[in-house]
């Protein structure tokens, strides 16, 4: 009997996680494949975790407020370039500039976000459609403004950021000189490049004794305690984080020197935190209501239209910032070409770490996040090894992100219509 | 009349008349600059022309039900696939048989017929799952497969010098077809002058005689059982039609014209475009069949040939009319299009509930 319930139970997991269970299997496969140094897998992947992270938590509050996934977050991601672009010009550096930053795009974010919920509020039903056609006619927008009327109609003197021409914003923006690890390197002000910036053995180890204390504290509280095979997991997984760190420390390999970038992981961290009580406070609920049922929520008096609109609002913000955070790693970016991809990257992320178009959650994001990108980082470098060609690699990787969204909407419109018929074809009693 | 003027403009919608008169205006300031009227009105004609099959392409999908086709890449990658094969049959049997540029086009639209059915089919099927989503699903579908043929283009056997890449694999991003004759075998086929305008006649004509038979087929019982189909299923399902056969029916039809558009598109053009090429070819079509008239629910004939006229004959004035205000305003062609395309599908896309 328990071993039915069991097999049973690892049956429905391995369906509803489907994707996520693959991509490990793929990310793994492809590491091994790649024959990758583990030093410069773990450099890209703190750096990249780090950088997108932020983005694609401002997923979540669209998906849950029952909008699906918001292709349309590239516009919150040119209002931060755009952000940029001005502090740069205005030769505000580090820490201080992307702060300003941060102030300026938000309440373009909200204008922004407003626009857009009107939008969807007139587009019920084909809110991620909308999204998307406006991302990409928003880059039409974006082009005019900066690639052409900026120096002329609206001046600009400066000739690092303008072309020769006088009239527009130069095809890259290179942010070494003033933002570039503004956020990342907090301490470059003072002359302390590594204020905030433990190392990451370090920080596997800290992070692991601070679970452990957490554990201890949250099971005293609420006295509750974990499953025991969860348990198991958990300590087995703590024992092996903690040895592998204090090896490191010990042997002093390169690894010591990958720093993760703390201050970027508080703001992550503050947003999660965020995330997480916000949906505990009425509006969250009412979102979540307006997310499951339009009509039942309208019947119960909550204003659907108003509650969509902040909920793009917030997101638009969310990826605004993301999208500054991102770029203050890059270092440098495309003017004209850097946020095309944030909105596939971001939703195959999120999707990857096992989100639907009507449910998402923290841990989706992070971990989409994570097996995102290392598959994206392992995927050339196994093209290499097995085909003689990165170009396959890279192909491949886009076309994943590609593929699982297409996978993921198509099981979803599918689902969504067995249940519609299911509903008017249920027997009266 | 003034009141029923007044009520065909609300129709029409503020998107589609600020286009309209954008379009006047662009017009009025070419002839005010004294640009080449006669240049402009050939380069129209050859634009529309180039992209009407694909723009036609639409119809099927719309008044089949399945809205307007986004994922119309598919058809234009099965085209792509029949002019590779048959440029590849071409320098294969070189020794032996030589072809000249009509027969290679007709030869690759033939070939890439079986595909297109196919994947039509497949995809048609696939679009009667996702009822309600088709939209979404169409560009995703159709920006995957773009992605995989990306890949695929790199190890499909292809021998022939022009399209292979020399060293490395691979076919060529781009593949030439003025070699082989191919280039422009519509457009200069009884092409004459009006004056100085140099008329694409059988490019027109080809236009021509593929929206007859797109017209015709609308007569056809199949066709009026498509529309029924689209227009209200319940009561189609309740007369006897076979709602999801018509709706397969809509999209393997706008997939093979898709296949065709393509290849009308590439002679004219005279390159094959591989790659990326096929990406957001569908936009435009989908923002020309709107432009022209058209909603997400309802089109005709009348409205792919009007905006096709429309939204390619602005693309041609805009870019020299902005040229010739100043020379920075280079790229001006390229946002508006960006614009009204995108401006276009949205507006579109807003009306869906409001019922037509």
């Amino acid at each position: 009997m328990k071993k039915q319930i069991s097999s049973q139970k690892l049956k429905t997991f391995t369906t509803n996680n489907m994707v996520t269970i693959m991509f490990v299997v793929l990310s793994l496969l492809g590491y091994f494949l790649s024959g990758m140094n583990p030093f410069l897998f773990l450099l890209d992947i703190v750096n990249r975790v780090s950088r997108n992270s932020f983005l694609v938590l401002s997923l979540i509050i669209p998906v849950m407020a029952g909008m699906g996934l918001n292709f349309s977050i590239v516009l919150g991601a040119m209002a931060g370039q755009a952000a940029l672009i001005f502090v740069t010009h205005w030769g505000v550096t580090g820490l201080p500039g992307i702060l300003l930053c941060m102030v300026l795009v938000t309440p373009l974010s909200v204008i922004l976000g407003y626009l857009t919920g009107r939008l969807f509020n007139k587009t019920k039903g084909q809110e991620m459609i909308a999204g998307l056609i406006l991302g990409f006619f928003a880059q039409g927008v974006y082009e005019l403004i900066f690639l052409q009327m900026i120096g002329g109609i609206i001046p600009m003197n400066n000739t690092t950021l303008v072309m020769s021409s006088g009239v527009g914003i130069r095809t890259t923006v290179d942010l070494s000189r003033g933002l570039k690890y503004g956020l990342d390197q907090p301490g470059a002000g003072w002359n302390i490049p590594n204020l905030l910036r433990p190392t990451l053995p370090w920080t596997a180890a800290a992070a692991v004794i601070f679970g452990l204390v957490a554990y201890l504290i949250y099971t005293r509280r609420k006295g509750v305690r974990l499953s025991k095979p969860k348990l198991v997991l958990m300590i087995l997984g703590g024992v092996i984080i903690l040895y592998w760190s204090i090896y490191q420390i010990q042997s002093g390999s390169m690894i010591n020197s990958i720093r993760i970038p703390l201050l970027t992981w508080f703001v992550i961290l503050g947003l999660c935190l965020f995330i997480f009580f916000f949906f505990r406070t009425k509006l969250g609920q009412d979102m979540r209501t307006v997310g499951q049922d339009r009509e039942v929520a309208a019947v119960a008096g909550i204003q659907v239209d108003k509650v969509r609109i902040i909920a793009i609002i917030m997101s638009m913000v969310m990826a605004s910032w993301g999208h500054i955070i991102f770029l203050q790693n890059m270092g440098a970016f495309s003017t004209y070409g850097s946020h095309e991809q944030i909105g596939l990257y971001s939703v195959a992320a999120i999707l990857i770490g096992g989100a639907t178009v009507a449910k998402a959650g923290i841990g989706h994001a992070l971990l989409g996040v994570f097996l995102f990108h290392t598959l994206f980082i392992v995927s050339p470098a196994a093209g290499r090894q097995i085909f003689g060609d990165a170009q396959v690699g890279e192909y491949f990787r886009v076309f994943v992100a590609y593929g699982v969204i297409g996978v993921t909407l198509a099981m979803h419109a599918w689902r969504r219509l067995l249940q519609a018929r299911s509903k008017t074809e249920m027997p009266e009693v | 009349m003034l009141k029923t003027f007044l009520n065909s403009l609300r129709d029409f919608g503020p998107a589609r008349i600020i286009i309209f008169g954008f379009f006047v205006f662009l017009c009025i300031t070419a002839v005010t600059l004294q640009l080449d009227l006669a240049e402009l009105l050939t380069s129209s004609l050859v634009r529309i022309g180039m992209w009407g099959v694909l723009v036609l392409a639409m119809l099927p999908a719309i008044v089949s039900g399945i809205g307007p086709n986004f994922g119309v890449s598919l058809g234009i990658l099965c085209g792509l696939i029949g002019g590779l094969i048959s440029l590849e049959a071409a320098y294969r049997l070189e020794d032996t048989f030589s072809f000249g540029g009509g027969e290679l086009f007709f030869a690759a639209v033939l070939i890439s017929l079986p595909f297109a059915l196919l994947a039509g089919m497949a995809y048609g099927w696939l679009l009667n799952r996702v009822k309600g989503s088709e939209m979404m699903i169409a560009t995703y579908i159709g920006f995957s497969m773009v992605s995989i043929m990306k890949i695929a283009w790199l190890f499909l056997p292809f021998t022939n010098p022009e399209m292979a890449w020399p060293i490395g694999r691979g076919v060529r991003v781009q593949v030439s077809l003025v070699n082989r004759g191919i280039a422009r075998i519509l457009n200069d086929f009884l092409a004459f002058k009006v004056g100085e305008v140099i008329i694409p006649t059988g490019l027109l004509l080809f236009f021509a005689f593929c929206s007859f038979l797109m017209w015709l087929f609308m007569r056809s019982k199949t066709g009026i059982a498509m529309r029924a189909a689209g227009d209200n299923p319940r009561f189609s399902t309740a007369s006897g039609i076979n709602v999801n056969k018509n709706r397969i029916i809509g999209t393997t039809l706008s997939t093979v014209l898709g296949a065709a558009g393509i290849l009308i598109y590439a002679q004219s053009y005279g390159f094959i475009q591989l790659y990326e090429g096929p990406m957001f070819m569908p936009f435009v079509a989908v923002a020309a069949v709107l432009i022209g008239g058209a909603s997400v629910k309802k089109a005709t004939i009348t409205h792919v040939i009007i905006g096709a006229t429309l939204f390619l004959g602005i693309q041609v004035v805009a870019v020299p009319v902005a040229n010739a205000f100043t020379s920075e305003w280079a790229s001006m062609g390229e946002i508006s299009r960006k614009i009204i395309q995108n401006g276009v599908i949205l507006y579109a896309l807003t009306q869906v509930g409001s019922g037509d």
